[in-house]
């Protein structure tokens, strides 16, 4: 059993609903990076996304734009974020790690030069925002055999037929983007998610996790009623960059705190 | 006749073009698919845009003999296809008018386009004006610097241009911007995408609207030259103009040259050549040729002419590249800057800088070449937009 599917194994058990908090490795420097996701795993996450810094964040906001371009004016690239894995890992072997990025940067290593990265870093799945399923048949089969489960993206706008097939594809849990829009919009309609998540579960036994958009205690709260796992990074991000970067962790601490409630309550 | 019958069902040119999108806008894709697939067998679509290019653009544009400029170089005979005379002043319209007649086909309001030079911007706000269409056009704040006059134009036409403060805060940068507003206005925005790049549809798509550059050339070099030429030359940076007068050549014999924009030179890295000097990867929704660095992140361009200033190129060059069908060469800045004062002195006509990359690469083979040979070279668009960058090289302000 994988780690992610081992986590969402006891969340279910337990009643309770997956915390994924997002940062972007590198931001807002190297250093802060292992730091802050100990930070994440005190303040209850059971999964990271961990963000690899690209140039052209197509599907990202202002936001997770602003987090990459600082991490890629330290230098931060995909063997440097392996490099972190790794770090992290020597003190915590639970916790699931999700990196989430786009595909040339993982081109440019070579796919299998860094799966191979991957697995030995401890890195558990991954999300290329830009491989949609039919692109990356090689990938995700290479993935899988390696013990990594690739994570696909469904939206608002998937059909029926389109759900059946991602959900085929993906491994670990499926990852609904709960708007139409980038990272950290501001225009959730909860009617809309709470109507389309039944249609993912008729196609799929895995967990569902619900990102883009969720900002707060409140909106985490709406979101789990449905959902599996609650996706929060770009409000994460802002805490990150609103003030020192000494302080950044317990920042972050502070605002997950009363969300970590609201899932649990 | 050569066989070629691509892209294949899912957009691949070989292991380039193909849909590398996020998930929200893989539906919006499969709908322009089959709206473009349905307009195509529709011969109501065909003879609408016939039409419209004949009535609104000006088409056909005519093929010129550059009997001066090919005495000055002293060998081949250099012929000029005239793009720069169609409406709006270059052949990005050609391609627009056919996206808006599929964008109110398919009932969208509203229209986005990216812009680098602004020629494209300008294309997109003059079809909305002309079918009634709200237009956004995003562009690169170094570009909108760079390229006053066509912001105004596009202003005046009744769009909104909106500048990109993001990475390079150029042509790329923009292509991003407009990607994630169509992710976000996706019900009821259509998408004008400038160039044989993009997820597919878009580099078939832009590329069969473009064709009639080529089309046109089949049949008006025999007439004026007695043949088909030896060799079609094009500038390329995403590489429109040059698939657009490449597509119907590549059952011919003709060698087909593409030029890229090579700076201040291949060597220095300050340049936009990405098939001479990029090596493939994936980028705005397509696997194709980039200029990157060694952890994949896409590097910054440089080129005098904002509309090569591009670290990618349509996935169908990618492909005739690897194969050999076509060639592609660098001109460097200097190069282009002395083409296109050439072709001002001894031709009357002002080139797109863009356009004076494929001049530049005509006027270096020409002398090699016997009077026979015949090279014909897309002047893709005029160069009323470049006075201030020109004038400024010359250390004159306005």
């Amino acid at each position: 059993m994988s780690r992610i599917q081992a986590r969402f194994e006891a969340l279910r058990k337990a009643g309770r609903k997956a915390l994924i908090p997002y940062i972007t490795a590198g931001d807002p420097a190297p250093g802060h990076t292992v730091p802050l996701l100990r930070a994440l795993v005190e303040a209850g996450a059971d999964v990271i996304e961990l963000g690899v810094p690209f140039s052209d964040p197509m599907a990202d906001g202002p936001v997770v734009q602003r987090a990459s371009e600082r991490a890629l004016k330290h230098g931060v690239g995909l063997s440097s974020v392996l490099a972190m894995v790794m770090e992290f890992r020597k003190e915590d072997a639970a916790t699931p790690i999700v990196l989430m990025g786009y595909a040339n940067p993982i081109e440019a290593m070579g796919t299998e030069n860094f799966i191979g990265a991957a697995r030995v870093a401890g890195v558990d799945g991954v999300i290329v925002v830009d491989y949609p399923p039919e692109e990356c048949e090689e990938f995700a089969a290479l993935a899988k055999k390696n013990g990594i489960d690739p994570i696909f993206l469904l939206a608002p706008t998937s059909t029926d037929e389109r759900i059946e097939q991602v959900a085929r594809a993906g491994s670990g849990y499926l990852y609904y983007v709960s708007l139409r829009g980038v990272t950290g919009a501001s225009h959730l309609d909860f009617g809309e998610i709470a109507k389309k998540i039944p249609a993912i579960r008729a196609a799929t036994k895995l967990p569902i996790g619900v990102g883009f958009g969720i900002r707060d205690a409140d909106s985490a709260r709406k979101i789990a009623q449905a959902a599996d796992a609650v996706v929060i990074g770009s409000r994460i991000i802002q805490e990150i960059e609103n003030g020192s970067s000494q302080e950044a962790a317990s920042r972050v601490r502070a605002f997950l705190k009363p969300i970590r409630q609201a899932l649990d309550a | 006749m050569r066989m070629y019958d691509l892209p294949d069902a899912r957009g691949h040119f070989g292991p380039y073009g193909g849909v590398f999108v996020a998930e929200t806008l893989t539906r919006a894709l499969e709908e322009l698919r089959a709206a473009y697939d349905a307009a195509r067998k529709d011969p109501e679509f065909e003879r609408e845009f016939r039409y419209e290019l004949k009535h609104y653009v000006g088409r056909p544009s005519p093929v010129y003999f550059a009997k001066r400029l090919s005495e000055k170089c002293g060998g081949a005979r250099i012929y000029i296809k005239r793009e720069d005379l169609n409406h709006t002043g270059a052949h990005k319209v050609n391609n627009t008018i056919g996206q808006a007649m599929l964008a109110r086909r398919m009932k969208k309001p509203r229209v986005i386009a990216e812009t680098g030079a602004g020629m494209h911007g300008v294309a997109s706000a003059t079809v909305a004006a002309r079918y009634g269409m709200k237009c956004v056009v995003y562009m690169g704040s170094e570009d909108v610097k760079r390229q006053v006059q066509n912001v105004y134009r596009m202003k005046l036409l009744g769009a909104e241009v909106v500048p990109v403060d993001s990475g390079s805060k150029t042509l790329k940068d923009a292509l991003n911007e407009a990607m994630r507003d169509w992710v976000t206005n996706v019900d009821d925005t259509f998408y004008i995408l400038g160039t044989v790049a993009g997820p597919h549809p878009y580099p078939m798509m832009v590329r069969d609207f473009q064709s009639v550059i080529g089309e046109e050339c089949l049949e008006q070099m025999p007439e004026l030259a007695g043949r088909q030429p030896d060799a079609v030359i094009a500038c390329v940076g995403g590489g429109s103009n040059a698939m657009g007068i490449f597509y119907p050549y590549i059952k011919t014999d003709a060698r087909l040259i593409g030029v890229e924009a090579a700076g201040e030179g291949l060597s220095t890295g300050k340049h936009a050549a990405s098939l001479c000097a990029g090596k493939p990867g994936v980028l705005h929704g397509n696997r194709t040729y980039l200029l990157q660095d060694a952890n994949g992140q896409i590097t910054e361009t440089h080129s005098v002419s904002a509309g090569l200033d591009y670290p990618g190129v349509g996935p169908e060059h990618a492909w005739l590249k690897d194969t050999g069908r076509a060639e592609y060469v660098g001109v460097t800045d200097e190069e282009a800057l002395k083409a296109f004062h050439e072709l001002c002195h001894c031709e009357g006509i002002i080139p797109a800088l863009e356009s004076a990359h494929a001049i530049a690469q005509a006027m270096k083979m020409a002398p090699g070449l016997p009077k026979s040979a015949i090279l014909l070279v897309n002047l893709s668009g005029r160069g009323d937009k470049d006075m201030h960058t020109v004038a400024e090289r010359s250390g004159i302000r306005f």
